[in-house]
Parts: structure tokens; sequence; C-alpha cells
């Protein structure tokens, strides 16, 4: 059941648990305690809201952030990774395979914030040996959802 | 002037579906439960593939039968569904969706006067199919009771010294019914023993729910070599408008069954061929992707439905389902017709399927949770105000 649950409410978190227990022939009941028991064990790590920025007028600006670091003796990247995602500036920040090492995106409202963050904070720490800023100029499709164009149902309203 | 028509052809009953898509088509704000089709996109990676092929200039004809890659790739999944196994150059080709194989298996089979054993409620167009070749078309009455099920009893009433062909049409549309290994033996030891031959259309093979399989009917001893494996991508992967489809059968049929479409149709749409491929090879997350987001809203509207006090049958396969509607005083017509006034929401009236549909609708699913949401709500307040609860 917890993948079913899951798979729903990563896309719609909001669903009502008694249309989602219907939805999987089970009770409301059993539906609440097993999201519950997730909520716990840290499976469901928060519900947001997926907004179009652009669309609602605010100034955003997304940066992802290539990272080279130094790792440090027993700690690996984590140490590095933990001092990077206390930043409040820092939406997300990933281990990366391949040419560079933690890939850190952020969001603010303008392109000098971004800057000033890199400049000030991120370079400025001792184990980064090299930052590449990257800005997002329009975002197709984010968490799976197209931001660009309306579904719209063309099929003809009845066929055999 | 002399009368331009045939004689066979004014005999065929317009579809009962038409009549209702004109009403609902005039309609502004009216919503539909009524559609046959996914409301699902072809998955991309098989659009790209279609693409690509158009890219690369693979525009021209195929041979009759089909592409190589295709029926190979279609041999590979009767037997890794069904443990069918079929010579790809002799006993399996594509057609223009799962209707033409309908039409022209029975072309190639039926003689005038032979009798073809259909099963209703089920799909529109076995019967104007039969009548064209002048065969004579027997119906079963298939009943709620029973699930919508084809037992043995009723076939085996309906067989007579004329009987050729029995019409095998599940997983079920309208009813969302299927057959079991268990329904299925039975009727194939009847046939076997009878000497009559299968058409069986699984279009929707990929579309059942719960712990039950799709089975086909080919699988049982002496079967193989007297059915007509139906199937095709509409269903499965969303792919309707791609018109595309295929029949596997013995090569003493298909030889025949491809000389007809060697001169009516030539081959399937090749762009078609080329994506279709790719949804054999690479599409098996699409379909359980696909068919779980069908098997909720089918509990979902099973138990909304249950709470208006509309009684229903658990359908285990297609995306329909076939509520009994007789305790609002109403023919499934006039409760189609009243539906869509009162609350401007279409259904199909399940008599388009075969008379004994009477008294019955067919629900699609093929919609999003928020549209079937307000659908049923427009059921609710029809419900209450007809004194339903």
């Amino acid at each position: 059941m917890r993948k079913e649950i899951l798979d729903v409410l990563e896309r719609n978190s909001r669903i009502d648990l008694g249309e989602l227990a219907k939805m999987l022939g089970q009770t409301e009941v059993a539906v609440a305690n097993e999201v519950a028991e997730m909520e716990k064990e840290h499976i469901i790590c928060g519900y947001h809201t997926l907004i179009d920025w652009e669309k609602a007028g605010a100034e955003k600006v997304n940066a992802l952030i290539e990272v080279t670091v130094t790792p440090q003796r027993g700690m690996g990247f984590d140490k590095i990774a933990e001092r990077i995602y206390k930043f409040d500036e820092v939406d997300s920040v990933y281990l990366m395979s391949g040419g560079f090492d933690l890939m850190v995106m952020i969001e603010e409202t303008t392109m000098k914030a971004v800057a000033n963050f890199v400049m000030q904070k991120l370079s400025a720490l001792e184990s980064v040996r090299g930052c590449a800023t990257h800005f997002v100029l329009k975002k197709y499709k984010d968490h799976g959802a197209v931001l660009v164009e309306d579904a719209v149902d063309e099929r003809m309203s009845i066929t055999p | 002037m002399r009368n331009p028509l045939s004689d066979v052809i004014t005999e065929v009953k317009p579809s009962g579906i038409r009549k209702f898509f004109d009403i609902v088509s005039e309609m502004k704000d009216a919503i539909s439960l009524g559609v046959g089709e996914p409301d699902f996109d072809t998955p991309w990676h098989i659009r790209e593939e279609g693409i690509y092929s158009l890219e690369r200039g693979r525009t021209y004809y195929t041979s009759n039968s089909g592409l190589k890659e295709l029926r190979e790739e279609i041999a590979r999944y009767l037997e890794r569904k069904n443990n069918l196994k079929y010579d790809i150059n002799h006993e399996i080709m594509i057609t223009v969706g799962g209707s033409e194989a309908i039409d022209i298996a029975m072309r190639a089979m039926i003689n005038p006067g032979d009798e073809v054993i259909i099963p209703q409620p089920s799909y529109v167009s076995y019967l104007p199919c039969v009548q064209l070749t002048h065969g004579v078309p027997v119906i079963i009455n298939l009943k709620e009771e029973d699930e919508f099920r084809l037992t043995a009893d009723e076939l085996r009433a309906a067989i007579t010294d004329k009987t050729k062909i029995l019409v095998m049409p599940f997983p079920n549309n309208p009813t969302g019914a299927i057959m079991t290994r268990e329904d299925l033996e039975e009727i194939a030891k009847i046939c076997v023993e009878k000497d009559i031959f299968v058409i069986s259309d699984e279009i929707y093979s990929e579309l059942t729910y719960g712990d039950a399989k799709h089975v086909s009917i080919a699988e049982f001893d002496g079967m193989r070599e007297r059915t007509i494996v139906i199937n095709g991508f509409s269903k499965a992967y969303a792919m309707t408008g791609w018109r595309l489809g295929y029949a596997a059968g013995p090569e003493l049929i298909l030889s025949q069954m491809l000389k007809i479409h060697q001169f009516c149709i030539m081959c399937a749409p090749t762009t078609s061929q080329y994506a279709a491929v790719e949804a054999l090879k690479n599409g098996d997350e699409d379909v359980e992707r696909m068919t779980e987001q069908y098997n909720m809203r089918r509990r979902f509207l099973l138990e909304e439905l249950k709470s208006m006090g509309i009684e229903c049958f658990e359908p285990l396969g297609a995306f329909y389902i076939f509520p009994n509607i007789k305790k609002f005083g109403m023919t499934s017509e006039e409760f189609a017709t009243n539906l869509l006034k009162e609350q401007k929401l279409a259904v199909v009236p399940g008599t388009a399927f075969g008379d004994c549909g009477e008294g019955f609708i067919r629900i699609s699913y093929a919609y999003s949770m928020e549209q079937l949401k307000v659908a049923l709500e427009r059921i609710r307040a029809f419900a209450k105000d007809h004194g339903v609860e």
C-alpha cells in the first residue's frame, strides 16, 4: 500500500484521504495511519506547493552551482555539504558523480543576491575549491509538471 | 434513378452511439464519460520513435503483413504473455486497428448462412461485420448475475448445426467483464467438441485488475488452430489514433485474411508500425503505470456509485463500469438523455451494445480524477432528483 500512497501523494499532496482510501480500496483509517507512519519515519519529508513564480509576478532568480570541494578526512563530503545546506538561501544540495562534487541550487530575488552568496559565502568556505554558477533562464517542466502548456482533452466526447 | 445502394448495407443499423454524439456535441459545457479511448497521451518515447521514422524518411509501404521487426516483437509478446507461439512469416499480420482484423477475419471465414455467435453486450462492430458477409448473427444475452461472463450452458444452447464462429469479446467493452481460466476452459472444450472457430478480441488484454491476469482462449488444448487472436496498441499503449492492431492465428485462415488486407488496405500505416515496435520493446512500464491509474479510478467510482445507491457488479477489465440503473424507472436511453439534459453529463446507454444492455449504462473511467469527481457530483444530483439514494 505504501508505494501506491506515495505515488499518488507525490503528484497531489492535497488529496483528501477519504478519496485516496477509495482509490486504493482501503479504509480511510488505514490510509491515514500509513501516512502518519511514513511522516514519522521521514519517508514523507514535507508537503510543498509547486508555484510558477513567473506567472505570480514575483522576481525569482534560480541558479545551479557546480561546486568542487576537498573532502575532509573521516567525513567525506558530508561535513562540507552540511556547511552549505545550512544556508537558508540554499534549496537543495546533491552529491554528484562526474566533473564536480556538489550541485547546489539556490533561489534568490536578484542576480546580485546570487552573486553575493557565491562570492561571500560559498567560495569563502575553506574546503570549496571552485564554483561554476549557472542561471536558469526559463522553466519548462518542474517536478514532473509541464509549466508552459495547459492540458486539454481533445478527444471526441463519445466513442464506442 | 436506380437505387444505388446494396440491400445488405441498408439493412445494417447505424451505430446507436452516433446519435448521442450528435446531441452532446451540440450542447455547450456538457461533460462526458462516454469515450472508449484512453485519456493518456501516447507515451513520449513511442511518439518520438514515430517522429524519428518520419525524419528518416520511412514513408513507404511495408510488406502486406507488416514490418518484420514488429511481427517479431508481437510474437515475443504473445509468447511472454500467453505462452502462445506463432510463426512470424505466416501466422501474424498487422492491421489497421483491431477493427480491421475483426472485419477481415469474418470475411475470410463466413459463408452466407453460417451462424456466428456474438455474446452481448459487446463492441458495436461484430454484428454489422457478420451481416456484411451474409452470415447469420446469433446473439447470446449475457447476464448481470453471471457478471456478464459467457457460461457453458448459454453457449451450448446457442449452438446449431450451422454454427461456425464464436466471437469472444473479453475483457469486455462495455461491461468490463473478464473470463477467468476456469471459465474459458469450459468454453474451449465446447468449441473443440462442436468444431467451432473463435475470433477472440483481446484488445483490452493488458487492462485487468486484481490478481486476474488475462488468459487467451487460444491457450487451451485444441484451440490454437481454431482461434484468431486479435489485439492492438490502442488501449494498452494509448495509441488509438495511430490505428494499429494485429491478428495471430493459423496460416490456413491468416493467409486468406492477408489476401483481403492486401487488396483493401495494402499495409498498416508505416509510422505507426515503427512506433509500435518501440511500444512493445520498452512500453511495459507505461502500461503498468496507466493500469494502476485506471485501477484507482475504478475503485473510486465503484465506491462512490455504491454510496449513491447505484448498483454495479465489480468489473475487472477494460476501463468501463456498467451500472444497473433499473431503479430509476427509465430505459437506458431515457436515463442517458435525461442525465444529459438535466446535468449535462453524457454516458452511453447500455442498449448501444445490444438489446440486453437495457437497464444499464456504460461509464468510462478513461478520465482524470478531477473530471471524474465533477461527473460524479452530477450523477449524485441526478440520483437525488429522481429519488434514488
